[in-house]
C-alpha cells in the first residue's frame, strides 16, 4: 500500500536533516502508527506522502503511484488531516463538509455512510462556524472532511494532540471502525500510550526509524529487567542512579524513575543497597513490565530525558 | 467548471461573512472621493495679501483697488513699513507682499517705466507659483489699461498693434481641480481593491494553514487563482460604479466618453493589477509581510502615476519608470475617456500596455503559486 525507500529530506540547504534514509512499508488495511517526539520527522514524512513536499532523494509510493510524479492520483486517493486545524474557521460545519466534498467531485450524501458515526456527533452544531467548535469537535469535523471523498488511505498527523482524554479514546474507536471499512490508516502521535492501539508501529527519532514492529513484539524485544524506583528525594535519586555502575538508561516516568542496567542479572537488592549507601530514604523498588515508552527510550538510548505529558 | 463555481461560492461566503469587509467596500469609495477630491485641491481661492503703498498716488490706489476687486485676493494688511509686512508673512497672516515704492506714479508717467516688488511665501512652492501667476496677470492687465488712459494719444500710438492672446482650457474650461482629481481617485480606489484584497486573501490561507488542506485536494492551480481573482474583480467593478455614481453628480464631472470603453479598460486594468497583487502574495508568508511589500510598490506607482502632478514634468528617469507603471496607463485612460471622450482608438497604446501586463502578471502568479510547501 505504502512503500517508502531511502527517503531523505533536508531543510535550509541541507543544514537540517528532517528525514535520513527512511525505509518503510505499510500493508493494505493496516492501522499503522508513527510514534516519536516533536521534531522527529513525522510531519515531513506525511507531507511527502501527501505530495505537499518534494523529497531530496529516495522514493515514496502509495498504491504504486509515485508521490512526486503522480501527485494528481495521490491527491485523489489520500485523505489528509494536517496537524494544525486547517479547515475554514469562517465557514460552518456543514459548509466545510460540502465544500470539500464538492472539490473532490463528490457529494456528502454519496459517502455519508462512511462518516455517519462521526458526523452525527457534530451534526447538532452543523450551522456553527468551524472556528467556534471545541477541540474534540474540530478533530471530528476534520476527520469527516478528510473522509468525505472515500480515500483509500487516511493520513492523520497527530490527530489527538491537544484533545482531551475522552475525545482521544473516541477518536481511536472511530479509527478502528474505519479500519473495518478497509481503509488503510497511517497515524502519527507523540503519545506512547496510543501505540498499543495500532496494528504495527514505527518508532522514529531525529529523522531515523528506530524499529518497526507490532507493539507487543516491540515490547517483547525488550530484553532487560526494568525497575520502577521511588525515593523521598527524586532529584538526588536521578543524580545518584546516573553514577550507577553498568547503567543503561534512567529517566523520569510519572512519579517514578525507570531504570535499566547493562547487567541483565541485576537484582532489586543490588539497587537497594546502592541507594541506601547514598543515604536515600523511603526507597521503593519494583521490577515492572516495559511499556512502548520504555522501549522507545531503550532504542533511542536517551539518558535522562524528562518526559513531557 | 463546476469546481470553480464551488470555490467562488466559498470565497463569496467568506468575504461577506466578514463584517469589516462589507462596511469597507461601501465606505471606501464615498469617503475617499469626498475627502480627497475636496481637500487635495490645487485651487487657490483666498490669497492673503499685504500691501505696502509708499506712493499713495492715484495710480497706486488704482492698482491696489484692482487687487481688492479680484476674487482671489484679500487684503489683510496695509502698512508703510516693509519690515512689518514681512512680519505678517512670518506670522502666517499674509501669503504675499506687494510693495509700491515712492515716486511710482511719477516714474511711470515721466520715464514710462516704474518698479514694483512682490514677495511670496514659498514654503509651498506650488502655491507660490500660482500666487505669482495671479499677481502678474493682474498687473499686466492693469498695465494695458493704464497706457491709453494716462498717455496723451499721439499719432504713433494708433499705429501700435497689440497682440492679444486669448486662451481656452480645453476639457476643463474653468480649470476646476476636482474634475481632474475625481478620475484619479477612482483609479486609486480600483487599484487598492485590486492589489490588496486578493493577495491578502491568499496569504491569509497560508497564514492560517487552510492552504495545506486545499493543496491536497484535486483543485487545479488556475482554478484556485481564478477563485481568488473573480470575486475581487466584481467587487472592484462595484467600487468603480459606486465611485462614479457618487463622484460624477457631486463634482459635476462631465462624462464625455462612453461607459462601455471605460469599463472595458477597467476590466483589463483589473486583471493586470490583481495579477500583480497575487504575484506579490507568492513572495509573502504572512499578511504583514504582504502589506509592507504591496505598500512599497503601491506608493511609488501611485505618486508616479500623475495623480497630482503632470507626468510630463517629471525627470526623464521618472518618465521611464512610468513605462512599467500600470496605474499611469489607467490614470491616463480614465481621464481621457471621462473628460475628453476618447474612444478605443485613442487609447490603444494604454490598452496594449495593460493587456501585456495582465497576461504577464497572471501567468507569473499562477506559475509561482506552488501546491507544495
Amino acid at each position: 500500500m505504502v512503500k517508502v525507500e531511502n527517503l531523505t529530506k533536508t531543510y535550509d540547504k541541507g543544514s537540517i536533516k528532517a528525514l535520513k534514509n527512511i525505509n518503510l512499508s505499510v500493508e493494505k488495511g493496516e492501522l499503522f502508527g508513527l510514534i516519536g517526539p516533536d521534531g522527529a520527522g513525522k510531519t515531513s514524512l506525511f507531507r511527502i506522502l501527501t505530495s505537499l513536499l518534494i523529497p531530496d532523494s529516495g522514493t515514496a509510493q502509495i498504491m504504486n503511484y509515485d508521490c512526486v510524479k503522480d501527485y494528481k492520483e495521490i491527491r485523489k486517493i489520500t485523505g489528509y488531516m494536517p496537524g494544525k486545524f486547517s479547515l475554514y474557521q469562517d465557514l460552518s460545519v456543514e459548509e466545510n463538509l460540502t465544500f470539500f466534498a464538492s472539490v473532490f467531485g463528490t457529494s456528502v450524501e454519496e459517502n455519508y455512510y462512511l462518516i455517519k458515526d462521526i458526523y452525527t456527533q457534530i451534526e447538532p452544531f452543523k450551522k456553527r462556524l468551524a472556528g467556534k467548535l471545541s477541540g474534540g469537535m474540530k478533530q471530528k469535523l476534520a476527520l469527516s472532511c478528510a473522509l468525505i471523498h472515500k480515500p483509500e488511505i487516511l493520513i492523520l498527523d497527530e490527530p489527538t494532540t491537544g484533545v482531551d482524554a475522552v475525545s482521544r479514546k473516541e477518536f481511536w474507536d472511530m479509527l478502528k471502525k474505519l479500519k473495518k471499512e478497509g481503509i488503510t490508516i497511517l497515524v502519527s502521535t507523540p503519545y506512547m500510550d496510543e501505540a498499543s492501539l495500532c496494528d504495527r508501529i514505527a518508532l522514529i527519532q531525529n529523522g531515523e526509524i528506530l524499529s518497526v514492529n507490532e507493539p507487543q513484539n516491540i515490547i517483547n524485544q525488550f530484553n532487560r529487567k526494568l525497575f520502577a524506583i521511588r525515593a523521598s528525594n527524586m532529584y538526588q535519586l536521578m543524580q545518584d542512579l546516573k553514577r550507577f555502575e553498568n547503567l543503561n538508561t534512567v529517566f523520569l516516568f510519572g512519579q517514578f524513575v525507570h531504570f535499566t542496567s547493562n547487567n541483565r542479572e541485576i537484582l532489586e537488592s543490588d539497587i537497594y543497597s546502592f541507594l541506601e549507601l547514598n543515604n536515600h530514604s523511603d526507597i521503593f523498588i519494583q521490577e515492572i513490565e516495559p511499556t512502548i515508552e520504555d522501549c522507545f527510550m531503550e532504542f533511542a538510548k536517551v539518558e535522562n530525558s524528562f518526559e513531557k505529558h | 467548471m463546476r469546481t470553480i463555481f464551488f470555490i467562488l461560492r466559498k470565497e463569496f461566503k467568506q468575504i461577506f461573512r466578514n463584517p469589516m469587509m462589507v462596511k469597507l467596500i461601501v465606505a471606501l469609495p464615498i469617503v475617499q472621493l469626498i475627502v480627497l477630491a475636496n481637500a487635495a485641491t490645487m485651487d487657490l481661492k483666498n490669497i492673503n495679501l499685504a500691501i505696502v503703498d509708499n506712493d499713495l498716488s492715484t495710480i497706486s490706489r488704482q492698482l491696489v483697488s484692482k487687487f481688492e476687486g479680484s476674487p482671489f485676493f484679500t487684503i489683510t494688511y496695509r502698512d508703510f513699513s516693509e519690515k512689518n509686512a514681512q512680519e505678517s508673512v512670518a506670522l502666517n497672516q499674509s501669503d504675499a507682499i506687494l510693495i509700491i515704492p515712492t515716486n511710482f506714479q511719477k516714474d511711470l508717467l515721466k520715464e514710462n517705466t516704474a518698479k514694483l516688488q512682490f514677495s511670496v511665501n514659498a514654503i509651498n512652492g506650488m502655491s507660490a507659483g500660482i500666487i505669482n501667476y495671479y499677481m502678474q496677470s493682474i498687473i499686466i492687465d492693469f498695465n494695458k489699461k493704464i497706457i491709453p488712459e494716462w498717455k496723451a494719444p499721439t499719432s504713433d500710438m494708433k499705429k501700435i498693434k497689440n497682440i492679444s492672446i486669448t486662451y481656452a482650457h480645453w476639457f476643463n474650461k474653468e480649470l476646476i481641480f476636482n474634475i481632474f482629481m475625481v478620475p484619479g481617485i477612482l483609479a486609486v480606489l480600483v487599484t487598492i481593491m485590486g492589489m490588496f484584497l486578493p493577495g491578502l486573501n491568499l496569504v491569509r490561507e497560508k497564514e492560517i494553514g487552510t492552504i495545506e488542506q486545499i493543496n491536497v485536494t484535486p483543485i487545479k492551480k488556475y482554478q484556485f487563482i481564478l477563485g481568488k481573482l473573480l470575486p475581487f474583480i466584481l467587487i472592484a467593478f462595484f467600487e468603480l460604479s459606486l465611485g462614479l455614481l457618487v463622484g460624477v453628480p457631486l463634482f459635476n464631472v462631465p462624462v464625455i466618453g462612453s461607459y462601455f470603453v471605460l469599463y472595458s479598460v477597467a476590466g483589463i486594468y483589473l486583471l493586470a493589477i490583481l495579477g500583480i497583487g497575487l504575484l506579490l502574495s507568492t513572495f509573502a508568508n504572512t499578511q504583514q509581510q504582504l502589506m509592507f511589500l504591496s505598500y512599497f510598490v503601491l506608493i511609488i506607482f501611485i505618486l508616479m502615476s500623475g495623480i497630482f502632478t503632470p507626468t510630463e514634468s517629471m525627470p526623464k528617469w521618472g518618465q521611464m519608470i512610468n513605462y512599467i507603471n500600470p496605474i499611469y496607463y489607467f490614470m491616463k485612460s480614465l481621464r481621457m475617456i471621462l473628460l475628453k471622450g476618447s474612444g478605443f482608438s485613442d487609447i490603444l497604446p494604454q490598452i496594449y500596455a495593460l493587456s501585456i501586463y495582465a497576461v504577464l502578471s497572471i501567468s507569473l502568479a499562477v506559475s509561482r503559486y506552488k501546491k507544495t510547501i
